[in-house]
């Protein structure tokens, strides 16, 4: 009885900490919400004396957006996310401002946040404090007319979305042109130039073929390996841009290919129904593939897993080692390009790896089959 | 010897088939897709047959299925499968029958024509050839079962086709010394007394594996 007791209890004691939170969420409302709504109005009153309210009032904002953070935090805690609904505001607009004032008055989350303070502090009190004796339903539907108002609205959101979009569309159209520039160069300095010293020694050795036969076998032995090396090179070049296993098998036979080139054994475990368009086939194979070339470099780990899932319309992606950690995200320009790679078709990407390890690298990436028509690889099956 | 090729570029092909006869092998037949290859290879029982990974109608990797379906169909059927880049995962598939007569090359090793032509002859003699590019994608791993250094770099040889003396003249060791060395791969890979070439074959695979 005792393992099934154990639940129940925690469930109790879950239950009256929420209750316990929700009663100082409501003082807190109660609280700061008054306050902040006597300063707001205040502050507005104050604009059209002498302009001190022009300089007051988005030192007011930043207080409230603080306390709609706080009030947001706490909703997703009890389950109620509220999305973020704020325009960003561009570095050159310091608080005190003459710009920084159109832009806060312009933005209409402050307005909302300004109409929110005083519903939001009686709802948000009174059913705090019914809560006590209610459980934690009550505080619940306090946030939900918090989302009401502290949630953006349908332009907001657009709004938002224009932004990362527009974002990850020049971080996409930079790391392109980058790709194409090292490309170029890779061609130019490696394949093209092999080639102009190929067409060299067999242009001499054609020469000195009747003259010094001895010298032009020399010379058709070196344009030989030239060819070898030029060939060489080019491999590594479409390996960059396509690798051909993937055009050929897709990601899992292409992540399994990669895995047995690796030093140290990789488990691929992937259940993905069909191929994907290619283009996020590429996207989620060359994250894959720079995680798997990190966890070489850096991780000293002696064991790696690779999981692939398609589930909702979302590929996830697992990259798993039992290396030393301290990983960083940030810190590396693999991971960062990742994460850019990632972002151009709205996929995320998250890290753990505590110093001593494991680190655990997911990648999610959203992909919609555009037509239940399965690949060309499966109709040569 | 003779032959059938199946490569889908015209200049390759002509320039195969004329490499091919003037080492005194015979092209039968040359097919420019993979569904050709099968009826091809029916109608003309080669001694081996050359295959180039990537062909009409997918230009994926049709070649590399049309030969291991081939081989399912005329069990031992010596194939030599040529490809612009060797992946681990297309040897493992081609060498999965467990039989001999495999080969798998880069199209660069062709320039070196002597080679070349001596791994076919090897690969119609049921030998495995396998590209240096993919043993020495091997020899980066773990060595296998407490193999030593010296016997992995045998074993990778004996990967890559190589007969004994040519083993022997490469790493400047005695004829003597590289058969031992490959009595001590079978034993510590666990390869029962059988003979030679199909346990060069099997130490390959498990090598592969």
């Amino acid at each position: 009885m005792a393992p099934l007791a154990r639940p129940v209890q925690n469930e109790a004691v879950e239950g009256i900490r929420k209750t316990v939170a929700g009663l100082l969420i409501a003082v807190l409302a109660l609280a700061a919400n008054l306050t902040l709504f006597v300063a707001s109005l205040v502050s507005v009153l104050l604009i059209p004396v002498l302009g001190i309210g022009i300089v007051v009032m988005p030192h007011v904002v930043v207080a409230v957006r603080f306390r709609a953070d706080l009030e947001r935090r706490f909703s997703a805690r009890f389950g109620v996310p509220i999305a973020v609904p704020y325009r960003s505001i561009p570095v050159d607009a310091p608080l005190g401002s003459w710009r920084r004032f159109r832009m806060v008055i312009a933005d209409p989350a402050t307005w909302r946040d300004f109409s929110w303070l005083l519903p939001g502090a009686i709802i948000t009190g009174v059913l705090g404090i019914v809560g006590l004796a209610a459980g934690p339903y009550p505080i619940r539907i306090a946030f939900r007319f918090s989302r009401l108002l502290l949630g953006p609205t349908a332009a907001a959101a657009l709004r938002r979305r224009v932004e990362t979009l527009t974002v990850s569309r020049a971080d996409t159209v930079d790391a392109q042109a980058a790709e194409l520039r090292r490309i170029e160069r890779d061609l130019h300095d490696g394949a093209q130039a092999r080639l102009v010293a190929l067409g060299m020694n067999i242009g001499l050795a054609e020469a000195l073929i009747h003259r010094d036969p001895v010298a032009a076998h020399r010379l058709l032995v070196e344009a030989r390996e030239a060819s070898g090396q030029a060939l060489g090179e080019l491999r590594q070049v479409v390996r960059g841009i396509l690798p051909p296993v993937l055009s050929e098998r897709g990601l899992e036979g292409a992540v399994s290919a990669l895995a047995l080139t690796l030093p140290m054994p990789v488990d691929v475990e992937a259940d993905l129904p069909c191929r994907m368009p290619a283009p996020v086939e590429s996207a989620a194979y060359f994250s894959v593939a720079e995680m798997l070339a990190n966890v070489v470099k850096h991780s000293g780990a002696r064991h790696v897993g690779v999981g692939m899932r398609f589930e909702n319309d979302l590929i996830s992606m697992v990259v798993r080692d039992d290396g030393d950690g301290g990983a960083d995200p940030e810190g590396g320009s693999g991971m960062r390009g990742v994460q850019r790679r990632l972002a151009a078709f709205d996929g995320t990407m998250s890290v753990t790896s505590p110093p001593g390890g494991p680190t655990v690298v997911n990648m999610e990436l959203p992909c919609v089959l555009s037509s239940p028509k399965t690949s060309r690889s499966s109709a040569t099956d | 010897m003779r032959v059938v090729l199946a490569e889908d570029l015209a200049l390759l092909r002509d320039g195969l088939t004329r490499l091919l006869t003037a080492f005194g092998c015979e092209v039968v037949a040359a097919v420019d897709n993979g569904p050709a290859l099968l009826p091809a290879l029916l109608a003309n029982r080669p001694d081996v047959a050359i295959v180039d990974v990537r062909l009409p109608p997918t230009f994926t990797d049709e070649g590399l299925r049309a030969a291991i379906a081939a081989r399912a169909e005329l069990p031992g059927l010596p194939v030599l499968v040529l490809s612009q880049y060797v992946e681990q995962l297309y040897a493992r598939e081609l060498l999965g029958d467990r039989s001999g007569g495999v080969g798998y090359l880069l199209k660069d090793r062709i320039a070196d024509v002597e080679q070349f032509v001596d791994a076919v002859r090897r690969v119609a003699a049921g030998g495995t050839v396998m590209d240096p590019e993919v043993v020495a994608q091997l020899l980066a791993r773990q060595p296998l079962n407490g193999l030593t250094a010296r016997e992995q770099e045998v074993l990778g040889l004996m990967a890559e086709g190589r007969s004994n003396a040519a083993i022997a003249s490469r790493i400047f060791i005695t004829e003597k010394a590289v058969s031992k060395h490959i009595n001590s791969i079978f034993t510590k890979l666990g390869m029962p007394p059988s003979d030679d070439d199909n346990r060069r074959v099997l130490a390959v695979l498990t090598y592969l594996g």
